[in-house]
């Protein structure tokens, strides 16, 4: 198994980093409205996941999936524009950060609910496969999500339909503010193994490692059709969401914070290349993210008269709230 | 002319989208050996493939269905009990319903939902016996409840065919009904149909209780010149061709197997008098608030909607003015 490019995947997580400390000063500054959930800190998964990835394959994310979105090849323009509420986003303005989407690139979207993307990303896979196209597919889940019947249903249907979808729980350690040993009994990888699915633990924090090991589960996945799951152990650096910014909650110590941040994924992704090459990388994301940001900001919002417009695919017409 | 019942013609309509349509399949609960019947013969002829049986995970199944019509397939799940479309709710309402709109157009998920056998069967009680179209109605899902063997067939078709989500309800009193149909054709969603044409007072009746419109019309015949408007599909309402119809009668009454607070004949009678001067009050006969329909059958029978309490209805409104 060849190694990830190491470029692509420090340009990817510094990508992820910087737009969502971009996207966090646009939440302060009242253009992006209704908050985010920051992906800060966990870069490394999404970067390592989507660099073992074909652009046929296809993704869904979660309710924390900026970075998703991103890795798998959606445009920092038009997810910035999307995050703002404008008609260039996108989803044209409709979506926002918990529902971006781009098919085009195999994203089937951010997911509000917790654990709902299994089930939707292993009804893809099949559809898409019973054509004959030999795709596989990824679901992003936090650690929370374990705990949702649905997600342990669609375990059981992809195992059982030898479905080849990732389930790739991203245990940050926190269900917003409820730590995984107060809410998951026996383990995490125990339950995916009770389906018969092979799982695998992984440093979430070094995409290198995320990427090795995702390549070696695409690859039985691929010859063999079944799913896997692969939990990434991470920290999340910021607040679950940025209402916290303004409303302090207490469940982390100062200490675990500093503890968990020490282990950065974007520091030890750059760590493996050259300081010049490090530069030039930052300074094209810089690029990339100060466009995006003028862009998304110069767009037009959508216009009111619009706002039932994709309601139905059928073409049917709604009736107004009438007055 | 040949005859054919309405379970035969959920069967053929499913037969006839699954061989017109490669991306057409269906999933559900022992839907294998047919235990609802509707899907008779369909193994045999359309392997296991396209005719999936599903473990008891109905909301997995739920959203797999969504996935597969995201990226093009067209599902149809069939439930065997209506309660467990409270179970999906939220599978159906906030994704398949929600994806277009939220992803700005980028997807479709052309998911049929069908119920064969909903609302009451007698002796199945309180968890078995619901019919909980109007929930469907109010969340904007396109609902249907076909009252007659060539609309089951007719409209089932036309779900299949229609690039959003579509609930079919098929009412448990009508699955055994037979009538004269030469060559079923698709029935546009949409669309209501008057089945009796009257003067004095226009009767909208809901699925399987169409068939107790008419009867009541018939025995009323001398006193009363009743219209029966079987909307057929509850969302989108055919709201031009009810408005015609009491335009003409000025007078109106619902007859709707929901429960009465926020079910469909409220909405039916908000918009008719919003749009015309009725001559009289419109009634309303439905499940009382709050049904549970109980186990015993004349407790069950006591809190469905009757013909009884239509007769008083239509003598109501007839009186009034």
């Amino acid at each position: 198994m060849s190694g990830a490019d190491p470029i692509w995947l420090y340009r990817t997580v510094r990508l992820i980093r910087r737009f969502e400390e971009r996207a966090i000063e646009l939440v302060r500054s009242g253009d992006i409205v209704g908050g985010i959930h920051p992906y800060l800190g966990q870069e490394g998964i999404a970067a390592g996941v989507c660099a073992a990835l074909r652009p046929d394959d296809v993704v869904a994310g979660t309710h924390r999936g900026h970075g998703h979105v991103l890795a798998k090849g959606a445009d920092p323009g038009q997810m910035m524009a999307e995050l703002c509420g404008r008609v260039t986003g996108l989803n044209r303005g409709r979506g926002g950060s918990m529902h971006a989407a781009d098919f085009a690139a195999g994203v089937l979207g951010a997911n509000a609910i917790v654990g709902a993307g299994g089930a939707i990303v292993t009804g893809a896979v099949w559809a898409r496969r019973r054509r004959g196209e030999d795709l596989v597919g990824v679901s992003f889940l936090g650690d929370g999500a374990v705990n949702e019947g649905m997600l342990l249903e669609a375990f059981n249907l992809a195992a059982l339909w030898r479905v080849p979808v990732l389930f790739v729980c991203e245990n940050n350690g926190y269900a917003t503010t409820m730590p995984v040993a107060d809410a998951v009994a026996g383990s995490i990888s125990a339950r995916a193994e009770a389906f018969g699915i092979r799982a695998s633990t992984v440093d979430g924090q070094d995409p290198a490692a995320v990427h090795a090991t995702t390549a070696a589960a695409l690859a039985r996945m691929r010859a063999d059709g079944g799913p896997e799951f692969l939990e990434a152990r991470t920290f999340r650096f910021d607040a679950h969401h940025t209402f916290e910014h303004a409303v302090r909650l207490d469940y982390r110590s100062p200490e675990e914070v500093a503890r968990g941040r020490s282990r950065d994924p974007v520091r030890i992704a750059g760590s493996r290349l050259p300081a010049a090459e490090r530069a030039a990388i930052d300074a094209d994301v810089e690029a990339v993210l100060e466009a995006a940001v003028a862009q998304a900001l110069a767009a037009a919002e959508p216009d009111p008269a619009t706002a039932l417009e994709y309601l139905y695919a059928s073409g049917l017409t709604a009736r107004t709230g009438g007055g | 002319m040949p005859r054919l019942s309405y379970r035969k013609a959920l069967n053929r309509a499913l037969a006839d989208e699954l061989a017109r349509d490669e991306e057409v399949f269906l999933l559900g609960e022992d839907i294998r050996v047919a235990a609802s019947a509707v899907t008779a013969g369909l193994l045999k002829r359309f392997g296991p493939e396209r005719v999936r049986d599903t473990p008891l995970s109905e909301q997995a199944f739920t959203s797999f269905a969504t996935g597969a019509a995201l990226v093009g397939a067209r599902p149809v799940v069939e439930f065997q009990i209506p309660a467990l479309l409270f179970l999906v709710f939220e599978q159906i309402v906030n994704h398949a319903h929600k994806f277009p709109l939220m992803t700005g157009g980028q997807c479709a998920v052309p998911v049929t939902y069908l119920v064969p056998g909903s609302g009451s069967r007698t002796g199945w009680a309180g968890q078995h016996s619901d019919h909980p179209y109007s929930l469907f109605a109010h969340a904007g899902v396109t609902t249907v409840v076909p009252a007659t063997p060539a609309d089951a067939y007719g409209l089932l078709v036309s779900a299949i065919r229609c690039d959003d989500p579509v609930v079919v309800f098929a009412p448990a009193a009508a699955m055994e009904l037979r009538a004269e149909v030469s060559d079923p054709v698709p029935v546009p969603l949409g669309r209501g149909r008057v089945h009796r044409t009257g003067d004095d007072v226009t009767v909208v009746a809901v699925g399987h209780l169409v068939h107790d419109a008419l009867a009541v019309a018939d025995e009323l015949a001398g006193e009363v010149s009743v219209e029966v408007f079987d909307p057929r599909t509850l969302y989108p309402f055919d709201w031009d061709g009810l408005l015609g119809s009491v335009a003409r009668t000025g007078r109106l009454v619902v007859v709707d197997d929901s429960n009465r607070s926020c079910g469909i004949a409220g909405e039916v009678i908000a918009t008719v008098v919003e749009q015309v001067r009725l001559q009289a009050p419109p009634r309303r006969v439905t499940r009382p608030d709050g049904a549970v329909l109980p186990f015993a059958p004349v407790l069950d029978r006591a809190v469905q909607p009757g013909r009884e309490l239509l007769r008083h209805a239509i003598a109501h409104v007839s009186k009034d003015g």
